[in-house]
């Protein structure tokens, strides 16, 4: 049976007289043990989700089950296995480290022994400042804190809504890392992230837009679904190049990627001769052309113009 | 003929109490270019940005900031420079135009500079019959793009961009820097941080912040092949696993 299971979800929010599609009908399923990842900029519906599957929400309209429980009708059995990190800090700012440790094993009846071994890792990490009150850490201890509250009862599944956000890149890995070693525990994990570099360490991944899912896959089935060649080319001038890639016709599309441009074609013959005949009329210096694969984000791009 | 420098900073540092958040760091920057400031949480770079943008007075050291200097010039060095971060924008109950001219009005552009300049920005964000839409109507990223269209409003000299594209969607975020690349040719020279390494590839030169000095400094093909790396990510991760401070 599978981990979570969404059914047509979909919720509007309605501010004055516009109607705002927050989620417009998804449906998918999370495998018990996976790691899952929501992937889509603000305003796709990802916190939204969130709070549906928490039973934080009631949605507008559809279903959904966590652990085999219906959000709706069986909201307390939920409440009681899982774990929720919200993306916005929300513990108890006046409430030491440890006391808000305490407070939430309280709550789920149960006591930090119980469980350390879970939590063990990441709290041996902010055990040093365990007397220092919530409010006054640093913003990745918070994180490291929020994560011990929301797991502290041994959920089955966790729900962590951008975790990530604004955190810098080392810091991002090593919180990946710690995922992945709670997966080893048999923990379901629900991750939500724009960034977009993030979806190769997920299981599996759903690809979210403005309310709608654009593709759930492997993150290799993802690019998979990308047919067309992907050319990478740079030179010098690359701001001159991007203009003049864009003015072809034949281009579908040319962005930026770091020191390179992503260059693909509407139809898909002699596309490397096109994009020399380009290269020679603009008189680069140190052009490159080459055939890639395709990244995540590439795919994203390409799905949100279909 | 020497470039002109917009920003350069000597010895700068700043401690607040025992602690130096930012520790003699020097480094140039010069007109038109785009300058990646990087760094982990808490390795110094809010403190050297507000230093520089003449909101915090430095403990020692020197900078200027196009030609004023920090101690004594901090209120021309405001006249003179944009700002944007995701988190600071705009005014979200005020429609597109009245956000325009607060703006354009507060850094003293006539009103007929500003009549031109609403007509342009319009225009050029296509948003042409919104413009009198609440800003907080707008998708997240029309909004920081207009945001940051705003920042350079009265054509200062440099601008600074704190994480400008946390959130924004792939499409989105390319647009935006379309709009640094055109900024930067027109000769504004653009300051920005990023988490996103491959953005960082987009700048001219990028320095990356460790405890609070400057441990590289270079365009990035430069650090990619010092770092022996094949991306930024992997220069930023071997630069910022040396840290020793944690958190923000």
């Amino acid at each position: 049976m599978p981990s979570v299971i969404v059914e047509n979800i979909a919720q509007n929010y309605r501010i004055k007289k516009t109607v705002v599609e927050a989620l417009k009908g998804i449906s998918f399923s999370v495998d018990k043990g996976e790691i899952f990842g929501i992937i889509g900029p603000d305003g796709a519906g990802k916190t939204s989700l969130f709070r549906i599957l928490t039973t934080l929400l009631l949605a507008e309209s559809g279903t959904a089950t966590v652990d085999g429980f219906d959000v709706v009708k069986d909201y307390k059995q939920i409440r009681n296995r899982i774990g929720y990190m919200p993306g916005k800090f929300s513990l108890y700012q006046d409430l030491s480290v440890q006391e808000n440790l305490e407070f939430f094993a309280t709550i789920f009846n149960t006591t930090i022994q119980e469980n350390y071994d879970l939590i063990k890792d990441i709290y041996q990490q902010i055990e040093p400042f365990k007397t220092r009150k919530a409010g006054q850490l640093s913003g990745g201890m918070k994180q490291k804190l929020a994560l011990c509250c929301s797991l502290i009862h041994k959920p089955s599944v966790l729900f962590l809504d951008e975790p990530t956000t604004g955190v810098d890149a080392v810091s991002r890995k090593e919180f990946w890392e710690m995922l992945h070693r709670l997966k080893e525990q048999g923990i379901t994990i629900l991750v939500s992230t724009a960034y977009m570099d993030e979806a190769g360490l997920c299981d599996r991944v759903a690809l979210m837009q403005k309310g709608e899912i654009l593709s759930v896959n492997t993150p290799k089935g993802i690019i998979g679904q990308f047919k067309k060649p992907l050319w990478a080319v740079k030179a010098k001038e690359m701001y001159r190049l991007m203009n003049a890639i864009k003015e072809d016709p034949d281009v579908e599309s040319c962005y930026p990627f770091g020191q390179y441009h992503h260059v693909v074609f509407k139809t898909q013959e002699n596309s490397e001769q096109k994009l020399e005949g380009i290269a020679k009329q603009g008189n680069y210096t140190g052009m490159e052309i080459h055939a890639i694969e395709a990244n995540i984000e590439d795919c994203f791009m390409a799905l949100m113009n279909d | 003929m020497a470039t002109e420098k917009v920003i350069t900073a000597k010895d700068l540092t700043k401690r607040f109490g025992d602690f130096t958040a930012v520790d003699k760091i020097n480094f140039d920057v010069n007109k038109g270019e785009i300058f990646g400031f990087l760094g982990a949480n808490g390795a110094g770079k809010t403190t050297a940005m507000r230093m520089l943008c003449g909101l915090l007075l430095p403990t020692s050291g020197q900078a200027t900031v196009a030609g004023f200097d920090v101690y004594k010039h901090n209120e021309d060095i405001k006249k003179n420079i944009g700002y944007m971060s995701q988190k600071f924008s705009l005014y979200e109950d005020l429609t597109i135009t009245e956000n325009i001219r607060f703006y354009a009005g507060i850094y003293g552009l006539s009103d007929e500079q500003i009549k031109e300049k609403t007509a342009q920005l319009i225009k050029q964000l296509h948003l042409e019959g919104k413009e009198k839409t609440l800003v907080r109507e707008l998708p997240l990223g029309w909004k920081q793009k207009l945001a940051f269209s705003i920042a350079i409003v009265h054509d200062p000299a440099i601008v600074f961009l704190d994480e400008p594209t946390g959130g924004v969607d792939p499409v989105t975020r390319r647009e935006f820097w379309g709009l640094i690349y055109e900024a930067s040719a027109r000769g504004i020279t653009i300051f920005v941080t990023t988490h996103y390494m491959d953005e960082a590839e987009y700048c001219n030169r990028v320095s990356i912040m460790v405890d609070g000095r400057i441990d590289a400094l270079d365009s990035p093909a430069n650090l990619m092949k010092d770092y022996s790396a094949n991306s930024m990510d992997e220069v930023f991760l071997q630069l910022a696993r040396k840290a020793v401070r944690t958190g923000d």
